[in-house]
């Protein structure tokens, strides 16, 4: 496959097949982060995450349909202001979701699981009645469009770019705010040892929803910068969940350098492999290789040692 | 004592004949031999006919990764029966229909249609798009003996006694494309791709065969689960191998990714370098993905919303003044909408609704009206239509560039080719 090809051709192909791999390691991220938070740090199995970034799609959606009717001129910078009102109106719910049904179900896992799922069939049908069941195209500003050329040959796609440096933002973020911030240090301490936490005088319940709405905040920025990438629609959401899961889990659900690595893995695991073989073969293989380390540690990656 | 009094009184005491309960019955009982009577010659087997409505049922998947493309038929199959209603209906009766969802699933799909087959007994079924869902359907319309009229553009090797066929098959669409790529384009090396399942997987078969039939090379040929969305991998392949032409058969949601990828890879369609050819994008489609990132690729199908000539003009003009001015109208979605007229035409030939004599009446069937020209059905249940393929355009609609000068015959079981 390789004879025909000049040293320079390959070494540009195997160039953008490395950044390809590093955009998938991104949206992995950018989708992972905010379920880890929520399932990580919580114990909550969010079954409706991907339609916290289905609202964020959608909320780009309007925006941009906002800015190209009132403000035709600011259209360039309409995507940070998505983002932000993405996070915003995500998280506005996933605090509204946390309230009203969450917060009576952190002891019972399997029952947050059905309420969640009852959820995104909820969220689902909300968009399809308001939005249509059709998908929804999203116009990208102009400056999103097209790749950059590196050298003659590598051309790497400016979405790809932006996702990357979004990803690595928001990773930075939620680093800072975990682990050197006093509200981390209070969502840690009631990670750990809830009863403890709130005898020294930690709101538990304050902490858990803005958690939850934290994690849900995130979802939403990822929703928006997957519409340059994807499609946008009421299942859209589905397509990303088992991925979310998969990655979640894999990485050992408490750690949140576990995810980071383990969407790594993945990443570049099925990125490499879908070069070599086939799109679906790639997959199989893939999640082949994730059951087969599950099953021999279960605890996934990176696990928190408890003194037991 | 009269009788009444005597045995038509349970212990209570209380009349159970009644003169009003016995002019009911002998009312009921007339009604139902005049029904009965007059539904005779035509329809035979049990079928939800009576003297004023006809039921049939509408199987389309409303929900899930296929509503994008299965929207549209539903709305063409209800125009036609609006209008086929406000002529007078079939056979003096007004059509009545069933709407199922097969929520993009398959078992739903074959659920759906036992349900109403048996439970529904509708005289005739619009539905199904991907062939995973024919395939899905068709041994229970076979079991049930029910006539499915089936709109989508596939891959054929399938002659079912069961199903009308008012889509191209696989000859009449891949054929006649990669031969106008190859004769105007020049092409020489072809790059397969597609999403995993029986139609872009067969397709592809026929396709392959056909490129290496005429002389020409396959140089990679790749296949993604439905839903993915990450096509970059592919997309660098594509790169290194450079094709003339990369034959795309992506579906459903997968569409939107991979052709934003594509643009924003770098790849201009415009320029033809590589040029793509489709068979698995419609106007419909166009809608997800966004004109902009389609223009320039290249699609063969049999119809085309902007196909100049009066048939079309009057259907998009009822189209549009039924679903807003804004709608789009894919090949799906018009052959969706010859479905009831060709099921019309047959049922008023035969003079019954009855499956076994609609088939019979089948073949031979034309209809002048039809909004991309002339259609008529084959003994083998497909249709006679023109190949077509258009040039995408920034508006989300196709430019026509090239049209068969004769109606392709439709063979489904090509020799060569299986």
């Amino acid at each position: 496959m390789f004879s025909d090809y000049t040293s320079a051709e390959l070494l540009s192909i195997f160039a953008m097949q490395g950044f390809a791999g590093l955009i998938l390691f991104s949206v992995f991220v950018l989708m992972a982060l905010g379920l880890a938070i929520i399932f990580g740090q919580m114990g909550v199995i969010n079954m409706a995450h991907g339609e916290f970034m289905i609202l964020g799609a959608y909320v780009t959606y309007l925006i941009s349909n906002l800015f190209a009717t009132y403000l035709p001129s600011l259209f360039g910078i309409y995507f940070f202001v998505a983002m932000i009102v993405s996070f915003i109106a995500a998280g506005a719910l996933g605090a509204l979701v946390e309230w009203s049904f969450i917060r009576f179900l952190y002891q019972r896992p399997l029952d947050t699981l059905l309420a969640t799922w009852g959820l995104s069939l909820i969220l689902q049908q909300i968009y399809r009645s308001v939005f249509g069941a059709r998908e929804v195209g999203v116009t990208l500003p102009d400056w999103l469009m097209g790749s950059v050329p590196l050298s003659e040959t590598i051309e790497i796609p400016i979405n790809g770019l932006f996702v990357m440096g979004l990803t690595l933002v928001i990773a930075g973020g939620v680093y800072f705010l975990m682990f050197k911030s006093r509200w981390g240090c209070q969502v840690r301490a009631v990670v750990q040892n809830r009863p403890m936490a709130a005898a020294v005088g930690i709101n538990t319940a304050k902490i858990d929803r803005i958690t939850f709405a934290l994690g849900c905040g995130i979802a939403g920025i990822a929703g928006s910068a997957f519409t340059m990438i994807g499609s946008t629609g009421p299942t859209a959401g589905q397509l990303y969940i088992v991925d979310t899961f998969l990655v979640v889990v894999f990485g050992g659900a408490a750690s949140l350098l576990g995810t980071i690595a383990s969407a790594f893995t993945i990443s570049q695991a099925q990125s490499t492999m879908e070069f070599f073989l086939s799109g679906s073969m790639a997959k199989v293989l893939t999640l082949l290789t994730v059951v087969g380390i599950l099953m021999i540690r279960p605890q996934g990656l990176f696990a928190m040692k408890v003194r037991k | 004592m009269n009788l009444v009094s005597k045995f038509g009184t349970n212990t209570s005491g209380f009349s159970i004949i009644t003169r009003r309960g016995v002019i009911k019955t002998i009312a009921a009982v007339c009604a139902g031999w005049i029904l009965q009577a007059g539904a005779a010659e035509v329809n035979t087997t049990g079928l939800a006919v009576t003297d004023k409505e006809v039921t049939v049922g509408i199987l389309h998947s409303v929900t899930g990764t296929m509503a994008i493309s299965e929207t549209g038929s539903v709305q063409a199959e209800k125009l036609a029966i609006k209008q086929i209603n406000a002529m007078g209906g079939v056979l003096g009766r007004q059509i009545k229909f069933i709407q199922e969802d097969g929520a993009s699933d398959w078992p739903t799909f074959a659920e759906k249609s036992k349900k109403l087959l048996v439970n529904d007994k509708v005289a005739a079924v619009f539905g199904c798009w991907t062939s995973a869902s024919r395939k899905a359907v068709l041994p229970v319309f076979e079991q049930y003996n029910g006539m499915l009229y089936y709109p989508t553009f596939y891959e054929g090797l399938e002659q079912s006694p069961n199903v009308i066929y008012t889509g191209q098959e696989a000859t009449q669409q891949i054929i006649a494309g990669i031969d106008w790529v190859v004769k105007e384009k020049g092409a020489k090396t072809f790059y397969l791709l597609g999403s995993d399942y029986i139609w872009p997987r067969t397709s592809n078969k026929i396709a392959r065969k056909h490129i290496e039939k005429l002389g020409l090379k396959v140089v990679g040929e790749e296949y993604y689960p439905l839903g993915h969305t990450q096509f970059n991998s592919v997309i660098n392949k594509i790169k290194l191998t450079k094709p003339d032409v990369i034959y795309a058969i992506v579906v459903g949601g997968s569409n939107v990714a991979f052709y934003k990828q594509l643009k924003a890879a770098g790849i201009s369609l415009p320029k033809e370098k590589p040029l793509l050819l489709t068979i698995s994008v419609t106007e419909d489609e166009i809608l997800g993905i966004g004109g902009e990132n389609i223009e320039g690729a290249y699609a063969a199908m049999k119809y085309f919303q902007s196909l100049d000539n009066p048939n079309n003009k009057a259907f998009v003009e009822a189209f549009k003044a039924e679903y807003g001015k804004d709608i789009v109208i894919g090949d799906v979605t018009q052959a969706a909408y010859l479905g009831p007229w060709l099921w019309k035409a047959a049922v008023e030939k035969a003079g019954s609704f009855d499956i076994d004599k609609v088939r019979a009446a089948s073949p031979g069937i034309e209809l002048t009206t039809a909004p991309e020209g002339y259609v008529k059905i084959h003994p083998n249940h497909h249709l006679w239509s023109k190949t077509r393929v258009g040039l995408a355009q920034k508006d989300g609609q196709y430019k026509l560039v090239y049209e068969t000068e004769d109606l392709m015959e439709p063979d489904p079981f090509p020799k060569g080719y299986q």
